[in-house]
This record gives C-alpha cells, sequence and structure tokens, in this order.
C-alpha cells in the first residue's frame, strides 16, 4: 500500500503537514495525492472506531452474524439479491462467502426483539431466500485489527542504553 | 567487614550516570526519549512459539554452543541475507545477548596491554569490557561534522605494534551512523594491511534506512579478520529474551566457547525457540517495524533542527546525537533540568564517552504522540 495511505489508514485524523514530516515527501504532493484518492474512490470516507461496550447511559447495539442460504437467479446470480439485502440500513456488512452457505450478514438494531424481528419480517421471508442460520455477538475482542481491550503498561523501562 | 573490591572494578563507570537514570526512574508520567529498545512488543507469533515450547516441556539446557537447529538456520539466514558463509558448527556462538559475545570476544583475544582501537561515541559497555579484559584502549573520536564516522585515515595514524583489534558498531548507538559498501571496503582495506581483527556490532543492521547494511565480514578476503555479532533484540523486538550470536574465525569461536561454557553454559532455550520462529516467520514484522522508525526519524531530525538543535540524519538504529551546545550547558545538566523542569527524559551524551559532550541521545522508539509532545517540551524549555 501506498505509504500515505498506510498512515491514514491508522489514523485519519493526521495532517498533511504531519504525513509530510513524516514521509519526507512535499505538502503539496502528499495534498494531491489525497485529494486523487478521496476523487477516485480509494479512500471511501474517514471513520471513528467507536468501543460501544464503554459507552456510558446507553445500551450498547445488538449485533448478530446471519448466514443466508439462497438459490441463485438467472444473469444476476447473488448481485440481486445481495442488494436487496444490504439495502436495509439494519445490515451493516454483506459478504458473498464460499462454503456452507452463501450470503454472510453483520445485522444492527437497538435490543434483541429489534433484531430479531427484522430477521424475520424481512430477511427470512425475501424470495428465493432457502434458509438462514443467526448468530448474536456475544463479545467483542478485537474487530477491524484493533483490540478492544485497552492495553495493558508497557513494561519498559523509562531509560536504558 | 571491610571488603575491597577489585581495582579494575572500582574504577569502572561514571557513577553520575547511574545517579541520573535512577532520578527518571522514580519518577512519574515521564515523557522518555532515553530508551535504548523498541516500543513494539515482540510479535505475537514468535511470543506464541516461546509459550508453545514451554507447553511442549522444552525447559532444558541447550548444548554450550546453542541448539544446532538454531546454528543452522542462522547459517542459513546470513547465507540468503548477506551471501555470508559460516560453518554453523564451528564459526557460530549463541549467547546472551550481543553484550555477553562482546565481553566473551575481548576476554577471549586480549592479552594483558594489547590495545583495542574504539571509535567515540561508544555504546555504553564498550570500554569497560576492553579494561575488565586487560586491553588497554586507543579511543578515536567521531563528531557530527563527519556524520560521526570513523576513517580508514584515522585507523592508519593509530595503528601500530600492538594494535590487536578494531571495535565498529553500526548503525550506531548512539548516534544511528552507519556506513555504505564504499566505506566500508575501504576501512576493509586498512584491517587487512595491518592485520587487525575487527569486532564488529551490527545488531541494528536490519534498521537501516537510506541503502543496504553490508556486514564487514562480507566483503572480499574479511572473513578471517571478522568476528560478526547480531541478535535478535533490535530486529525483532525480543529485547527481554537476551539472545544474540557471534559469527567468527572457528579459533576465535572456540576459545568465546570455552569461555561461555563455564560462565553462561548456554543461552535459555525457550529464547533460542523464539528465535528459531523470528527467523522463519518474522521478516514482515521487522519491515512493518522499520518503516515506522523511519517516519519516526524523518520527524524528529527535522523538529530538532527547527527548534534549533543541529541534528545529523542518522542513517540506522533509532537514535539521534543532536547537539546542545547552543545551551552552554553540559549533558548532564541539561537532562537534569530538563527532566525537572519539562518531564521529558534523554541519555546525556557524556554516558558515550568523553568527548561526546555537548549532545544527547533522543530515542525514537517511541509512539509518533509521544514525539510530538516531547518536542513541544523541548522546544518550550529552550525558550
Amino acid at each position: 500500500m501506498d505509504e500515505i495511505l498506510e498512515i491514514l489508514s491508522n489514523d485519519a485524523r493526521i495532517s498533511v503537514e504531519e504525513i509530510a514530516k513524516m514521509t519526507g515527501i512535499s505538502k503539496e504532493t502528499v495534498r494531491k495525492a489525497i485529494k486523487k484518492y478521496e476523487k477516485d474512490g480509494t479512500i471511501v470516507k474517514y471513520k471513528t472506531v467507536i468501543n460501544t461496550d464503554l459507552l456510558e447511559g446507553t445500551k450498547p447495539p445488538v449485533r448478530a452474524l446471519i448466514e443466508v442460504s439462497v438459490s441463485p437467479q438467472k444473469n444476476v446470480g447473488f448481485d440481486h439479491i445481495a442488494e436487496r439485502m444490504y439495502s436495509f440500513p439494519e445490515v451493516t456488512s454483506c459478504y458473498l462467502v464460499s462454503g456452507a452457505y452463501d450470503l454472510l450478514l453483520v445485522v444492527q438494531g437497538e435490543d434483541l426483539q429489534t433484531v430479531s424481528n427484522f430477521i424475520a419480517s424481512k430477511l427470512s421471508p425475501m424470495e428465493h431466500v432457502r434458509s438462514t442460520s443467526t448468530h448474536f455477538l456475544l463479545k467483542k475482542y478485537k474487530e477491524d485489527g484493533q483490540v478492544l481491550k485497552k492495553s495493558v503498561n508497557k513494561r519498559r523501562l523509562n531509560i536504558s542504553y | 567487614m571491610n571488603i575491597d573490591i577489585s581495582k579494575k572494578v572500582e574504577k569502572m563507570a561514571p557513577s553520575g550516570i547511574r545517579a541520573f537514570f535512577d532520578l527518571v526512574l522514580g519518577m512519574k508520567d515521564v515523557i522518555s526519549l532515553g530508551v535504548g529498545e523498541p516500543d513494539f512488543v515482540t510479535p505475537w507469533h514468535i511470543r506464541e512459539a516461546a509459550i508453545y515450547s514451554l507447553e511442549q516441556g522444552y525447559t532444558s539446557y541447550t548444548s554450550n554452543k546453542g541448539m544446532p537447529e538454531l546454528r543452522k538456520q542462522i547459517g542459513h539466514f546470513l547465507k540468503n541475507r548477506y551471501g555470508m558463509s559460516y560453518d554453523w558448527d564451528e564459526e557460530v556462538l549463541i549467547t546472551v545477548g550481543v553484550s555477553e559475545g562482546l565481553d566473551l570476544v575481548m576476554r577471549a583475544i586480549l592479552n594483558p596491554g594489547d590495545k583495542v582501537l574504539v571509535p567515540e561515541p561508544a555504546y555504553v559497555s564498550y570500554v569497560p569490557t576492553v579494561e575488565l579484559a586487560g586491553g588497554r584502549l586507543v579511543i578515536l573520536k567521531t563528531d557530527i561534522r563527519n556524520g560521526f564516522k570513523l576513517t580508514p585515515e584515522q585507523i592508519q595514524r593509530v595503528v601500530s605494534k600492538g594494535v590487536k583489534a578494531l571495535m565498529i558498531n553500526y548503525p550506531c548507538n548512539p548516534t544511528g551512523a552507519s556506513y555504505t559498501k564504499e566505506e566500508l571496503l575501504k576501512i576493509a582495506a586498512v584491517v587487512k594491511k595491518h592485520n587487525l581483527l575487527v569486532i564488529s556490532d551490527e545488531v541494528y543492521d536490519e534498521l537501516t534506512y537510506d541503502f543496504d547494511h553490508t556486514p564487514l565480514s562480507s566483503l572480499k578476503g574479511m572473513k578471517d579478520h571478522v568476528v560478526y555479532f547480531n541478535g535478535f533484540s533490535k530486529a525483532y523486538a525480543m529485547t527481554g529474551f537476551r539472545l544474540g550470536y557471534a559469527c567468527g574465525p572457528r579459533k576465535v569461536i572456540a576459545a568465546m566457547t570455552k569461555i561461555h561454557q563455564y560462565t553462561m553454559l548456554c543461552a535459555s532455550i525457550t529464547a533460542q525457540m523464539a528465535a528459531m520462529e523470528a527467523l522463519r516467520h518474522g521478516s514482515n514484522s521487522v519491515q512493518m517495524m522499520k518503516r515506522e522508525y523511519k517516519r519516526r526519524r524523518q520527524f524528529i531530525v527535522d523538529a530538532l533542527n527547527d527548534i534549533g538543535l543541529d541534528c545529523h540524519l542518522p542513517e540506522g538504529a533509532f537514535y539521534v546525537f543532536p547537539s546542545i551546545k547552543k545551551t552552554g550547558q553540559k549533558s548532564m545538566d541539561f537532562a537534569k533540568d530538563l527532566l525537572k523542569k519539562k518531564k521529558v527524559a534523554l541519555v546525556p551524551g557524556i554516558a558515550f564517552g568523553p568527548s561526546c559532550e555537548g549532545h544527547v541521545r533522543i530515542s525514537y522508539a517511541s509512539s509518533y504522540d509521544s514525539l510530538k509532545e516531547a518536542v513541544i517540551r523541548i522546544r518550550s524549555y529552550l525558550s
């Protein structure tokens, strides 16, 4: 991956000046490169990773992984049904996978009831869906490369040769 | 009871530095640029291999020289990486860090009064290990004007009868200076001409940023002249495992092994098992860490020059060695005062030899955020 993207993927708030300092590339070149990535869609958006388990006063959302078996359709394969599913805002991720089932969805809602209702009323009855299997997430350990446990203090001495 | 301590030991080590270290270690909320080890923890696959070896019951001694499998792997690794050919059984010795290896080699080769050339700034163990082994020191000063590099002319000027060995460390702790192949060829020529033995500490080899690292012993005709030292601490962030190795002429390795078998017996088997995993699958982690250090190097050099501390761009390791001469302070006073007023810790230059007064060692093996904050504090201290 391009070094500018590598830096941004770890810290989206870092400034052009800082990237320039770190890489020795001129500010102008960095700015242009980022513009280009934003324009051609390489950089999709800048997001914040939130550990919802730590939110005070609000219940963390409930999420489920749903394995969906579908009958592929002529000409469009799985794409058409996938689109019908991922267009629901409740579906936060959608993948076509190999193996015992076809589509893997991540569905998110306020509570167990909301998620269950969504699956029962929207997903399962959808045309071409043969079966679904739902796994509610119980605990989040690591997400998108980020371990969510607060890291323990490094045991390094403050000074050494 | 009044116990007399060995005279040699009594005159060792500048105690002022120890006191300063104790001061830093006792202080809270310090931003430290004084650390001589990576800020990464050992990559998980290596830690996992160490844990697995314990589960499997690998808890015994190993052969004095180190596990044959590990020595073979090191042989292969050096062959692939640098084209060096070492016989794994007779020319490779596994040590408890490079530090142990350096002590061994001094004791193995020096007779009382033999001279060793040591460039300054020097890593803190070089001078004491030569002295403890009964050798005599010839210090070769390097300075910021030539990027802290030793020149062949400098060696040429001091070689005389009785000079047995040349100590060299590149990339260098504390300056980060390293040598290109062309520069090393010139040094090699002088070494061969005067039949010196080079003790080459190349533990930071993987952290060379602007050109490919060249081991001295990989140069034509140099294998018999060099004892090559490397280890796992810096490249694989394995400092706490304490594991290094020495490769060199079999006569020297055999002599080192003699001392090692009585004083150390062998390196820890857990560390040796971890090291095998590091050599097998560690190269991606090394490259990831190297890219990160390189970014920080660029940042810290620019930032220090920006706030008025002259700093050369080092070729390797994770240190910079800026001049603080403008402040008019001694390095120890500067370090203490900065610690007291701004809670930033760094190592005073004086720790690396008397000629290093007027400099401080700053380690950039710290998160980018700490480096940024440290620079802000140093700037405010200076103004």
